[in-house]
């Protein structure tokens, strides 16, 4: 090799090196999970970028390695083991081999999604006063760009670095002596960061937030209970409004085409009292149509006017196209399967889904309407569902191919008793209690297919005891679930049937998602204490 | 000098030392002083009480019943007799940390309802107080005959077991005695699958288990009826009267039947009198009290 010869080469590698090194940082910029990312989600089916997997809500995977053929060989991969107890109802994100989860008591961490091995850890310190009614739970986190953001059970929004866990930055939402917290897992849109409050079991007043996502600097507030002169405060007796709950502790969709966030929000308060604040109580368990960008409201549905048994509607509302119709669904708590049109909030169908007795007639709109016998009294009467709902915050998943929505549905009816309470800042604010009837049927709980067409069930399976975890979709033709009794359980999306199962130890309370890393799938869940995640050999 | 010799050190923090013990000690038991001492800011007061009805009905009436009269799974409060706990202070302390090895939780602690600030488990000592039976029913029924009859004629200990002693195929009744009412046990007998043992946590088991009567027939004929002691949708665990456990997977059964007619027997008047009953609940909650 002549010296001209050996210094072309040198350049030659040289140039390649630098090629490398650009590609690398490509790369490493792509890492950048941005808006463009979230609203094309589905371009990129290995990841997951948002509580439901998209904006639509779906909680559908495209990815079809793992199906109706090949199930059977499904093993677990590997596990995590949180060190947290109590219940762990995150649901991962997964972005570019990395996942992003959570667990109780303020736990984030990320994980490489193909071995499991623990990246960054992080814990928010907690005050020992903390009041969360339901668990000290998290839902999971939201990402943009280079932060993944988590709400906490002392109502802080903090922002986190993707690739180190460092506190980016950390905002005071609202006051947790008063009962406000945070669960829900907050949802990323455009340049904003978007989250709702818990705290229905204290007399909060609900609202939804949005942040700078860069920034933290607060962008809106929308109050789910209207203040004086605002529409809808006639809704409320006297001073009710203050202390009238309606949180939205569940993460809510959003549809870049008319740019609307659509959030659904829960239970006045006191949760199972109506005396005291009489009226429809609006915007309590009802689905709002939000700007994104200023967080004003264009419409409103209302599932159960002026609740009495704490059925929240934070039930995650699904984004489904039917030909030229731009539709809305949600299984809601009160037993009703409910479709709306996005467009202009009007009500299309509501079909009972489970066991429901409190229900004898609709308005002129199709809104099953409550029977004055429905509501608590002091001796208690048994009311269908109970007061933990047909369904709750447990997940639905909703397969585009097979036209199908599935939810995990409870069959349970509650004898609803009063109990008068006084209102007392941070105290638990039920005004009513609610227990099973010695005589009642044993509980039942089913994973439901439902056609949102026409609200007819496609098949049910049953499980041993009802289950709270959520469920997913597949292209691959497979729905997961898991149950009560710690097994995860793929079934065919079309049938029913059971095609695998594997027993983790623990209940599950999360919902599953699915993702891929180097062109292979694997489907995740938490149950127990620990994250478990499973592929194909 | 500059510092003392290392002795006299050692001496000096020494003392110091037993200073500060002593010192703890007398804080501990000054401490302890006040926690015996400790009393219901609310006794007697129907106020609080009325409150604290209020208060069971949210956070105790799912396992004690309305009225505190005992449920499915907790005991009757309106005895004057606890098994856990006697005075105000003691109950303030099972509501506060739960009762280990029990269903019974730590206040808080259910996963569902939110934990009670003091007052307000005052309050509820204070309706329990209110509600409880001063002068208990006089004691119905000769334990000692009762016990003859357990052991005995009445078959209870075929299935049942009671201080160690008896069968394991139904659930073990040691402290049933002090945890259900008289007519509840009475009822459980009358009427075995009016209730099963609903959702009822043994103390040696973190699940629940509900004696629900499982029948199979297996991939070779065989048939095996017995008590579910867990069930999945893919497998069951059953203990037949034997006391032979079986591992099924259900999808290799050739028939699998579940029903709540519990396996007990229905005790009539005519098998067992009332009176002989009587004496068998006087024994079981002779047991109970201990």
């Amino acid at each position: 090799m002549t010296v001209r010869e050996r210094r072309v080469r040198r350049i030659i590698v040289a140039v390649f090196a630098v090629g490398v090194a650009c590609v690398a940082l490509r790369s490493g910029a792509h890492a950048q999970v941005t808006f463009d990312r979230l609203l094309n989600a589905a371009k990129e089916p290995q990841n997951w970028l948002t509580y439901s997997g998209d904006y639509n809500g779906r909680r559908f995977s495209p990815l079809d390695q793992i199906n109706v053929a090949t199930a059977h060989g499904l093993s677990a991969k590997w596990v995590y083991q949180t060190g947290a107890t109590g219940k762990l109802e995150t649901s991962p994100l997964v972005a570019d081999g990395i996942l992003y989860a959570t667990a109780q008591d303020d736990r984030a961490f990320a994980l490489d999604a193909r071995t499991g091995r623990p990246i960054w850890m992080f814990q928010h310190q907690l005050p020992g006063d903390i009041r969360p009614c339901c668990g000290r739970v998290n839902r999971g986190l939201a990402i943009l760009d280079d932060k993944v953001f988590l709400g906490t059970l002392d109502a802080h929004v903090i922002a986190l670095d993707t690739k180190t866990g460092n506190v980016i930055w950390d905002v005071v939402a609202a006051d947790y002596r008063t009962g406000y917290s945070f669960t829900v897992a907050p949802l990323a849109v455009k340049n904003l960061l978007v989250i709702g409050v818990s705290g229905g079991e204290y007399g909060v007043r609900g609202f939804i937030d949005a942040y700078d996502a860069a920034t933290g600097a607060r962008k809106w507030r929308f109050y789910t209970v209207p203040g004086p002169g605002e529409p809808g405060h006639d809704t409320w007796e006297g001073d009710s409004w203050k202390i009238g709950g309606a949180p939205a502790w569940n993460t809510g969709t959003y549809d870049p085409v008319t740019n609307q966030i659509f959030w659904p929000t829960g239970n006045p308060s006191p949760s199972n009292r109506g005396e005291g604040r009489a009226g429809d109580n609006l915007y309590s368990n009802s689905l709002l149509a939000l700007n994104a960008d200023s967080g004003k409201m264009n419409w409103y549905f209302q599932f159960t006017k002026h609740d009495e048994h704490d059925w929240d509607a934070t039930q995650v509302p699904v984004m489904i196209d039917s030909g030229s119709k731009h539709l809305i669904a949600q299984a809601n708590r009160n037993g009703y399967f409910y479709v709306i049109d996005r467009s202009t909030g009007k009500l299309i169908s509501a079909n009972a889904y489970g066991k429901t007795t409190w229900s004898d007639g609709k308005d002129s709109e199709g809104r099953p309407l409550a029977k004055k016998e429905a509501s608590p009294t002091l001796a208690g009467h048994t009311v269908c569902p109970g007061a933990l709902g047909t369904t709750n915050f447990m997940a639905p998943a909703f397969n585009p191919q097979t036209a199908l929505f599935y939810v995990t549905a409870r069959d349970q009816c509650d004898i609803f008793s009063t109990a008068p309470q006084p209102y007392e800042a941070g105290h638990a604010y039920y005004g009513s209690a609610y227990f099973p009837s010695e005589e009642a049927e044993p509980y039942r709980g089913f994973l439901k297919a439902i056609d949102p067409a026409t609200g007819e069930i496609k098949w049910k399976f049953e499980h041993t005891s009802p289950t709270w975890s959520g469920v997913l979709a597949t292209a691959g033709g497979l729905v997961f679930t898991g149950d009560a009794e710690g097994n995860f359980i793929a079934l065919d999306a079309v049938t029913g049937k059971t095609l695998w199962h594997f027993q983790m130890g623990g209940a599950v309370y999360a919902p599953p998602m699915a993702f891929a890393v180097d062109g292979k799938e694997y489907v995740a869940i938490a149950a127990g204490s620990a994250l478990y995640t499973f592929g194909l050999p | 000098m500059p510092f003392p010799p290392d002795g006299s050190n050692r001496r000096t923090s020494c003392s110091t030392r037993r200073f500060l013990v002593a010192l703890i000690v007398l804080l501990l038991g000054l401490n302890a002083g006040f926690a015996a001492d400790e009393r219901n800011p609310f006794a007697n007061d129907p106020k609080a009480a009325k409150a604290g009805e209020y208060e069971f009905r949210i956070n105790c009436a799912l396992c004690h019943g309305l009225g505190a009269h005992g449920g499915g799974r907790g005991p009757d409060l309106t005895r004057a007799q606890k098994k856990h706990a006697h005075s105000d202070a003691e109950l303030f302390q099972v509501i506060s940390n739960g009762i280990p090895g029990t269903v019974m939780p730590a206040n808080g602690t259910n996963g569902q309802g939110v934990g009670m600030t003091d007052e307000e488990v005052w309050q509820i000592i204070t309706y329990i107080r209110s509600v409880e039976v001063k002068a208990p029913a006089k004691p119905v029924g000769n334990a000692a005959h009762g016990k003859e009859l357990f052991y005995g004629d009445a078959n209870c200990s075929l299935c049942h077991m009671v201080e160690g002693k008896g069968g394991r195929v139904g659930p073990e009744l040691t402290a049933v005695g002090g945890s259900r009412t008289r007519e509840a046990i009475i009822d459980s007998v009358r009427n075995p699958s009016r209730r099963l043992a609903w959702g009822l946590t043994e103390p040696t088991k973190e699940f629940p288990q509900e004696y629900e009567t499982i029948m199979v027939v297996t991939a070779d004929g065989k048939q095996i009826k017995g008590v579910a002691l867990n069930e999945d949708n893919f497998s069951v665990q059953i203990m037949d009267t034997s006391e032979q456990i079986y591992s099924l997977d259900k999808d290799k059964l050739r028939s699998f039947q579940k029903t709540r007619e519990s396996m007990m027997p229905q005790y009539n008047s005519d098998t067992l009198s009332d009176k002989d009953l009587d004496d068998i609940v006087a024994y079981l909650t002779s047991v109970g009290a201990k």
